[in-house]
């Protein structure tokens, strides 16, 4: 679970929902100013948040994607066309061979996420 | 360089391979090459000539790629017969007067069909059988003959060899009764020995089919109508016919060679030295016509490596002919038939070591050397399983017992065989042992998918392919090259493990799978094996329990992922009939929901564009209605694809949609390691195409015939006959356990088509599985299936009867009704189609999904 200080940009920060509304391992879309981000609560309760932007496809997928991990990396797999990304740092693992999509990067922007009081909340400016 | 011009007179198999043989290796186009064929069609795979009853079109028995004749090197002359050979001026007249010059002449002439001088053999209803006419006119006539008698029509095929048997086989296929009268003492007395003969009698006439051996038919005569009307015996005995046909051996096709000169051989054919060359250097002579070290040989296999030796030879090489391989493995009326090395144990000195077993119609003996360990050759009837392996080991010492390979299996334990180098593997591509363990060393090809595409072992009949990859997993062992089945990183075992594993643990979690049998969290290969073997072996709902976060893009919502993540929505139109009111509704949602609409191939109807907050609505409009899901999106049952059948067409002879709705609704929502597809054919024209599916099913004026292991996509592969002329009851219990047995031993993702192909003894080896329940699965298998028909619950119902789930089918978890506001669409032949990415920059005229909302 990556836990921000409450000190950082308050404006920046969004409750997306509540913590149990997460089932473990399936993933859910949210939309957060304008930006669609994918979230997930994991085996051992940790919660990430992505974006939901598969690269390689264009579509607002990654929700959709399947959780596991790789060499104990917690991962997800684009729905469309399977490439992995790591879910701690957003990097693309396995491409499948494939390129992105025009003007996109291979790997996934990674949102920090804290739990207050049973609410999952999101970072945007903390992006990265 | 200049090009010289190859004329090829005969348009058979040996002349096919002949052309393509040369055009493939002839890189530099060094040779254009025109072919005179006597027939009205491209050449043909003359072998299979009998399938042509079973309900293939002369087009399905064209040979290799049609490109081949719109090659600009290469010529083909239909229905056009050369009548003189002109060798001083090297010119081929053909019928009409047409002169073709050339620079090398190759003589495929082939063979004629001969029969003996008989008197009435000129009368209406008798018949030859060695060209798609010949059958054609057949079956017209048996056909027609029927019809006028209003009984069955009797049958006699003169000649008890290979080719009458065959024949005899097409004449039960049209509903014929037949007998084949063998002039010798035993049927296929070229091929097997008396004891041989004997077993295949008793099998034969099992078949019903009648059997007179030792007879001579002195003469044909009329009946009543002019046409065919009794057989007089030799001995003074008569039969009555309705159709004869004579299959009493062929005649190398030498008159052209003949009046030009060429040598010939003292029971015909152009003598030919071993690159098959006639004494004339610009002249070869190729397949039945040629006289090749001595004899004419009347197999396919000799006619192309002749024709692979004179291309050889034109471009440069020294082959020479090894020889010919007169082994022979059949499959006539049903009856396994094969025949190899010296079967009659000529060699000094041979033992012969026999096993048979009337009770279940088994005659198998192995020729061996005098002392008894290296194998000579060998005759199988009734069970040629042990072919594929002892064929290549002719020549070679076979170890342990060689008892272990004619006694019944387990009975004595099998040495290991070490193929030697030289040894053939795949007769049709003509690749040895040596060759596959050089793709494995040299190539570093380690898996079957490389060794084929390397060597092209296997990639004909498919027969050999369970040898090559036994050859190809001893390689890589010795190599230390680990052959891993391992699933992924998480699970060590294969899928047909953890399935045998999964099911005698009993466990039904993906936690407990995982806990027990496999290491970390999973992935995307795992979690939906593992999904998808739960669904199997226990049919519970598949986003239940913690199985949702298993399942794969599509499963996991029940509907099929398109490009720009909205999905397709396939209700289930079992066998493809539908009512009025369901097309309606169908076009209803369709509009309201703004979808695109498209007829699939499985004779249903997609509709696409479907949000995935839409999904549960368009859904309860479906099940109200009282339509489900189609599974479009699962590994599971797809369709059961069927033409009209009895009940209209006015050739059907079964009832074929009442089949495929039966099917369709016995194996829906069937989790399997791939997709499943199912097709049903009211007569033989076979216009579902079911011999495309994983299960075919055709039906025969007696029940049905069951093949199995066809597929379509990117390898297509024809559905092999699994049983014959089974009733309805039957057709369900061994399609039952084929699927189980399948879902049972696949690989993850493996169709039927390469299973079958894969599983060692073949087709062959899965029947007596299946079938004749040789490990005594049957009754488990049964109940398996069984539990899967009485467990099963509409998926889309299910779902839209519990909240909790229900929850999954939102856009966003903090704004559920929101649609995905980046989604778009421009208009294309009245519906809507994804905008691409130039569209979209360029802001073409877009729709958005706002304005796609449900009509009211």
């Amino acid at each position: 679970m990556t836990v921000t200080a409450a000190s950082s940009v308050a404006s920046s920060r969004v409750v997306v929902c509540d913590y149990d509304r997460l089932s473990p391992e399936l993933g859910v879309a949210a939309l957060v100013e304008g930006v669609q981000i994918a979230l997930f609560r994991l085996w051992d309760g940790s919660v990430h948040a992505v974006q939901n932007r598969c690269p390689f496809s264009g579509a607002q997928v990654m929700s959709r994607g399947i959780t596991g991990d790789r060499g104990g990396v917690p991962t997800v797999a684009s729905p469309i066309y399977k490439q992995v990304f790591s879910l701690l740092d957003g990097s693309c693992l396995v491409t499948m061979d494939k390129e992105p999509v025009a003007g996109a990067a291979a790997d996934l922007v990674v949102y920090p996420v804290s739990i207050d009081n049973g609410q999952v909340i999101i970072d945007l400016a903390g992006g990265e | 360089m200049t090009t010289e011009h190859i004329v090829v007179v005969g348009g058979g198999m040996v002349a096919h391979r002949f052309t393509e043989a040369l055009r493939a290796r002839d890189t530099d186009g060094r040779y254009s090459v025109e072919v005179i064929a006597e027939e009205p069609r491209a050449p043909y795979d003359r072998v299979a000539l009998t399938s042509y009853f079973s309900g293939k079109s002369p087009e399905d028995l064209q040979l290799g790629d049609p490109a081949l004749w719109r090659d600009p090197l290469v010529t083909l002359h239909r229905d056009s017969r050369a009548t003189a050979v002109d060798r001083d001026r090297r010119i081929v007249t053909v019928e009409g007067g047409r002169e073709v010059s050339y620079d090398h002449l190759v003589l495929a002439t082939g063979s004629y069909a001969w029969a003996p001088p008989t008197p009435g053999a000129d009368l209406a209803g008798v018949f030859m059988y060695r060209t798609v006419d010949d059958v054609a006119a057949l079956r017209g006539w048996v056909e027609e003959r029927r019809a006028a008698l209003g009984r069955p029509v009797r049958g006699a095929v003169i000649g008890g060899g290979l080719l009458g048997l065959e024949a005899a086989g097409a004449l039960q296929n049209l509903g014929a009764v037949s007998t084949v009268i063998q002039f010798a003492d035993r049927l296929m007395n070229l091929q097997v020995d008396e004891g041989g003969g004997e077993a295949l009698k008793r099998l034969i006439e099992g078949m019903g089919v009648t059997v007179r051996c030792s007879t001579a038919t002195k003469e044909i005569r009329a009946g009543k109508d002019g046409h065919v009307g009794s057989l007089l015996f030799a001995d003074g005995g008569e039969q009555l016919v309705d159709v004869v046909v004579f299959a009493t051996g062929v005649r190398p096709r030498d008159e052209l060679g003949a009046a030009a000169g060429l040598e010939l051989g003292a029971r015909g054919g152009v003598v030919v030295d071993d690159t098959c060359l006639t004494a004339d250097p610009a002249v070869s002579a190729i397949g039945e016509v040629a006289c090749i070290q001595g004899a004419c040989l009347g197999l396919i296999a000799p006619g192309n490596t002749m024709a692979e030796i004179a291309v050889d030879r034109l471009l440069g090489g020294t082959p020479t002919f090894p020889g010919a391989d007169m082994a022979a493995k059949l499959k006539l009326l049903g009856v396994d038939v094969a025949s190899f090395g010296d079967a009659f144990a000529t060699t000094p000195g041979a033992l012969e070591m026999v096993y048979a077993d009337p009770v279940n119609g088994v005659y198998k003996k192995l020729v061996l050397t005098d002392d008894a360990t290296t194998l000579l050759g060998g005759i199988l009837v009734g069970d040629a399983s042990a072919y594929a392996s002892l064929r290549p080991m002719v020549g070679a010492a076979l170890p342990g017992d060689p008892a272990a390979w004619i006694l019944p299996e387990g009975s004595v334990e099998k040495g290991e065989i070490e193929l030697p180098d030289d040894a053939g593997v795949c007769s049709c591509n003509n690749v040895s042992a040596g060759a596959i363990r050089g793709a494995v060393n040299d190539h570093d090809c380690h898996d079957l998918g490389a060794v084929k595409a390397c060597t092209k072992a296997g990639t004909s009949c498919g027969s050999c392919l369970p040898l090559v990859k036994k050859i190809m997993s001893t390689e890589l062992e010795k190599a230390g090259i680990e052959v891993s089945n391992a699933l992924c990183e998480h699970f060590a075992l294969s899928r047909a493990q953890l399935f045998n594993a999964i099911k005698v643990a009993e466990v039904t979690t993906f936690s407990e799978v995982i806990e027990r049998f496999g290491t970390g969290r999973g992935c995307d290969i795992c979690k939906p094996t593992v999904g998808s073997i739960l669904a199997s072996l226990y049919n519970e709902h598949v986003l239940g329990g913690d199985r949702a976060a298993l399942q794969d893009t599509n499963d996991r919502v029940m509907a099929n992922m398109q490009k720009d993540g909205t999905y397709s929505v396939v209700p289930r139109v079992p066998g493809g009939e539908i009512l009025p009111e369901h097309l309606i509704l169908i076009g209803q949602i369709a509009q309201d929901f703004g979808l695109y609409t498209k007829i699939t191939g499985g004779q249903r109807i997609d509709l696409f564009g479907a949000r995935l907050e839409q999904l549960p609505q368009i859904w309860k409009r479906l099940v109200d209605a009282g339509m489900e899901s189609g599974h479009a999106y699962g590994k599971s049952l797809r369709t059961v694809k069927s033409c009209v059948g009895s009940t209209w067409c006015r050739y059907g002879v079964q009832d074929s949609v009442g089949m495929a709705i039966a099917l369709e609704l016995r194996y829906r929502g069937l989790r399997s390691p791939h997709k499943l597809k199912l097709g049903v054919s009211g007569c033989a024209r076979e216009c579902a195409e079911a011999r495309g599916k994983d299960v075919g099913v055709i039906a025969t004026d007696k029940g049905w015939n069951v093949y199995v292991g066809g597929n379509g996509g990117f390898t297509p592969v024809h559905a092999q006959l699994l049983v014959e002329d089974v009733p309805d009851e039957d057709v369900f219990r061994v399609i039952d356990r084929y699927l189980m047995y399948y879902i049972r031993t696949a690989d993850r993702l493996q169709r039927t088509a390469p299973w079958q192909q894969e599983h060692e003894g073949g087709l062959d080896e899965i029947r007596r599985i299946v079938v004749d329940d040789s490990l005594g699965l049957g009754e488990e298998l049964d109940a398996h299936m069984a539990r899967h028909i009485d467990s099963y619950e509409d998926e889309w119902k299910a779902v839209l009867n519990d909240p909790v789930r229900l929850r999954q089918f939102t856009s966003f978890v903090n704004a559920p009704e929101e649609p995905d506001p980046t989604l778009a669409y421009v208009p294309q032949r009245g519906q809507r189609r994804p905008a691409t990415s130039e569209e979209r920059a360029s802001g073409a005229v877009l729709i958005a999904p706002t304005t796609l909302e449900v009509r009211s």
